[in-house]
């Protein structure tokens, strides 16, 4: 039906798809994790906190489960060079992830205080460390990943865990912090009540601005370092490697997509006005609008990631021919084919019957609610 | 070449991990069809001691489902971490089933635990069973997918090798899928599962039994639980015979190698019941044979007969030694891409370049491989036989103690006498470990008996892995096991807490 050059560009899209799809969904539970310890003020508070998410986070979980599985299918160059490259970065979220569905499932199956407190701090590290480090890697793209592939398209990677700490992967990691944050502080003013609730609406107005300073200040820096450009290529519908590319690094080359194609810098402000909306409307008291205003700003903060590094996906700064692209990165023909299929016709599905979950669970979660289902509540 | 320390390592890891994820699967396997048949006759019948035991095994459920998402998570990611070689080398068609199962499966199943748990009063008595079910059947669509990227190891059926990107690509998704292999695995496999949910109930039942606690709640979950685990007790035995079946067509060297089998017999050859194994000399110093009854179980002939492992090891001799040409011939039509000549000679090689590829571990280039290396690489090319031996008897024995257990408690239960059968309680308690010993060994055989392949045939293990150091392995190993192990204890804690106070637990003085 498509062309390899299509289907290349297609699966693109649909990791990003998959991408933002996490940060919505997942988003939200992991900003109720973050502001945990900060906004539950007591035992029942948090409890609220967690409970507006329990039926839920589970199944958002599988957006980021669903989102490496889709890498590995699609691109399973980058599966491959990313996770052992940035080996302790990613063990690092998934020791963090380990305290969620045990924190979540074990925290109230005790009465004692220093268990559940135990669990709390397990919760917010297993939300907190998570949402930092995504924005901390993808800070790291911009600037190139040291790693090389030999004839046999074998990877090394020469970096250390610390040389990914830098200054500016760090300030994205502000970004993706402030707006998974974002997420879980609408997500939370929508689905509680009281003086839980007012704090959940100052922390929308604090993010909200963080992410709006942050997300300005990596625009900048992103501005004056090196960009990658690919020089030449040979047919991209074709089957290639990555090794049949030159690449070469040049200043402001992040922006030369937005150059080429002016329509591109819509994206970008979306993120301002969904930030604003999110501010705005929940001083309006328009709870709903707010997280739709969040959601925006995660949809187009991290297509405006996508679009400025396309058709880059992995740069590489210690070898850039060996930069994994959108061309020449994926997989064959007949996988991509066949994994679209499966795409077209389970995504909807999944939407559905999580759309069908999230209305059966509406409403606010109460104080009282907690207290009046303390057995069978988390 | 590849660091051998960082092989082992990677390979002590994966095993770790998988393992202990395989501790908590085959219970949400099985009880979540258990809790299906509980609510159904809740629906049907309006007794709420139905709803309540729905909701109380439920409880046990949701303790063990949240560590096997916890160990999940690992899995999914761990081919990038420590297997990247081999991620890049069979991604394009081991990704495929992986990202169709995150779609199809786990999130049907994961949405469908948040409204089982908290859906019971916001959701109608249908609707709720209908939440339950779909979660059953999330998670055991799960368990097919994953053994469809399983089985494709074992039997790497519908891809070719692409010179120009250097790994296996899939050529047929449906021959993937409907591998024979991954089929007769899947329902072994779940069934497996089923038996473990089964025994997990009876025998917890068998306890509340025997103190004389929660009678009528215990009766009934009984009845139920030996029934699915009878059920499942013959299914996981026709179905193992079935994947026996399965590898003898696929993996002749697991096959022997479970056996014990180092010549070749004369169709068709006996079972070794128990053997003294003698790895050295290659030959068994002593064994209690039953004739015939492995060339009828993994031929279904009487004429066909299965290789022993000195001939496994001299085939793989001569296809290593036609492996090098494989490799050089690959290396040259890589430089030349578009010379037909150089890809046909390839192409007429392609079956043996995984064994060329044996060679890596002893020489970089196999060019230089020396009939040393070549006779080492065609020994190691059947894994050692001790503990495949034994753990595949440790696990066919319990098996056959598990259905001899819900043979009766399916018996005792028809003719309503089990309670006073304190033996038959007691046999049902003690029992609990063993369906997880059995799996574990079932696994053990699985894996460690497709040795020295990641992928049979094609891709070696030992050129897998990624490009970590030693100190790396290290750290993420006794990362991995410490926080595992802390984790399971938290588990069994809460486990035994729970199992304790029984149903009372949801509301006190009930039943």
């Amino acid at each position: 039906m498509f062309d390899y050059e299509t289907l290349k560009l297609i699966w693109w899209l649909l990791v990003g798809v998959l991408l933002i799809g996490f940060a919505i969904m997942d988003g939200h539970d992991m900003g109720v994790g973050t502001l945990l310890p900060i906004l539950g003020k007591d035992d029942t508070d948090r409890r609220v906190m967690i409970n507006s998410v329990a039926p839920h986070w589970d199944g958002n979980q599988v957006w980021f489960i669903t989102g490496g599985g889709a890498i590995f299918a699609a691109w399973p160059f980058v599966y491959a060079t990313a996770f052992s490259g940035m080996y302790w970065a990613l063990l690092l979220v998934l020791f963090a992830l380990f305290f969620r569905p045990v924190g979540f499932e074990y925290r109230s199956k005790l009465p004692n205080p220093a268990w559940r407190a135990a669990w709390d701090w397990g919760l917010f590290a297993g939300s907190a460390v998570p949402a930092l480090v995504f924005g901390v890697a993808f800070g790291n793209l911009f600037l190139g990943v040291p790693f090389s592939l030999d004839d046999t398209m074998r990877s090394f990677y020469s970096g250390s865990f610390w040389a990914l700490l830098n200054p500016f992967a760090l300030l994205c990691g502000v970004v993706s912090l402030s707006l998974l944050g974002l997420q879980g502080a609408t997500f939370l003013a929508h689905r509680t009540e009281g003086t839980l609730q007012l704090r959940a609406k100052l922390a929308v107005s604090v993010l909200a601005i963080v992410l709006l300073l942050a997300f300005s200040g990596a625009g900048v820096v992103v501005w004056r370092i090196d960009g990658y450009v690919i020089q030449s290529i040979p047919d991209v519908g074709g089957v290639i490697n990555p090794l049949m590319k030159e690449v070469v690094r040049q200043p402001g080359a992040w922006f030369g997509n937005f150059q080429k194609l002016p329509i591109l810098w819509s994206i970008p402000a979306i993120s301002y006005v969904g930030a604003l909306l999110a501010l705005l409307a929940v001083r309006a008291g328009k709870t709903l609008i707010a997280f739709v205003g969040s959601s925006l700003a995660c949809l187009s903060v991290i297509l405006t990631a996508g679009v400025a590094l396309f058709p880059f996906i992995l740069p590489s700064s210690a070898m850039p021919k060996a930069s994994l692209t959108a061309w020449d990165a994926t997989s064959s023909y007949v996988t991509l084919n066949v994994m679209l299929w499966v795409a077209l016709i389970f995504t909807p599905i999944v939407l559905a019957y999580t759309s069908w979950a999230y209305h059966v669970m509406s409403g606010k979660v109460t104080r009282e609610f907690i207290a009046a289902n303390d057995k069978q509540l988390y | 070449m590849i660091d051998s320390a960082v092989v082992d390592l990677s390979r002590i890891q994966f095993a770790a991990t998988a393992l202990y994820h395989f501790i908590f699967v085959p219970l949400t396997l099985g009880l979540s069809w258990l809790l299906v048949a509980m609510e159904s006759v809740y629906v049907l019948t309006g007794k709420e001691i139905y709803r309540d035991m729905t909701r109380f095994w439920g409880k046990l459920f949701g303790i063990n489902f949240a560590l096997g998402v916890t160990t999940g998570i690992t899995m999914e990611f761990q081919f990038g971490t420590n297997w990247a070689y081999y991620s890049h080398y069979v991604g394009d068609i081991f990704g495929a089933p992986l990202a169709i199962e995150g779609l199809m499966a786990f999130f049907l199943e994961s949405t469908m635990v948040g409204l089982f748990f908290f859906g019971w009063q916001r959701l109608s008595k249908p609707g709720h069973l209908l939440v339950t079910t779909l979660m059953a059947l999330g998670a055991n669509l799960s368990a097919a997918l994953i053994l469809i990227a399983n089985g494709w190891m074992q039997d790497p059926v519908g891809s070719a090798f692409n010179p120009i990107t250097m790994r296996m690509e899939l050529t047929d998704f449906w021959a993937l899928v409907f591998s024979h292999a991954a089929q007769a695995k899947f329902v072994h496999t779940v069934s497996a599962g089923y038996v473990t949910g089964s025994l997990f109930v009876l025998g917890i039942s068998s306890w509340y039994l025997l103190k004389g606690s929660n009678i009528e709640f215990a009766r009934r979950s009984f009845r139920i639980a030996a029934a699915f685990g009878l059920a499942g007790a013959l299914s996981v035995i026709v179905l193992g015979d079935e994947s026996g079946y399965a590898v003898s067509e696929s993996q002749k060297s697991k096959l022997a190698t479970i056996e014990a089998m180092w010549e070749t017999e004369p169709a068709p050859a006996g079972f070794n019941i128990i053997a003294s194994i003698n790895e050295e000399e290659q030959k068994n110093n002593w064994a209690i044979k039953i004739p015939y009854a492995l060339g009828l179980i993994a031929t279904r002939s009487t004429t066909e007969t299965l290789p022993g492992i000195r001939e496994i090891r001299a085939e793989n001799e001569v296809r290593i030694k036609s492996g090098i040409e494989a490799v050089i011939a690959l290396e040259a039509v890589r430089k030349e891409p578009q010379n037909a000549e150089l890809m046909a000679r390839f192409r007429s090689l392609e079956k043996d370049l995984g064994y060329g590829l044996l060679l890596k571990a002893y020489t970089e280039d196999v060019r230089q491989a020396t009939p040393e290396m070549i006779r080492k690489a065609a020994h190691a090319s059947v894994p050692p036989v001790t503990t495949l031996f034994w753990s595949f008897r440790l696990m066919v024995g319990l098996g056959l103690a598990m259905l001899a257990l819900f043979a009766l408690a399916f018996w005792s239960s028809a003719r309503n006498n089990f309670q006073q059968k304190p033996w038959l309680l007691k046999w049902a308690l003690f029992f609990i470990p063993a369906p997880w010993i059995a799996c574990e060994a079932g696994w053990w055989v699985a894996e460690f008996g497709r040795q020295p392949w990641t992928v049979f045939g094609i891709l070696p293990t030992h050129l897998s892995t990624s490009s970590l150091s030693v100190a790396d392995l290290y750290g993420s190993l006794f990362g991995f096991v410490g926080f595992y192990t802390l984790l399971l204890v938290v588990e069994m804690y809460l486990m035994f807490k729970y199992a304790r106070l029984g149903p009372a637990v949801l509301q006190p003085n009930k039943h």
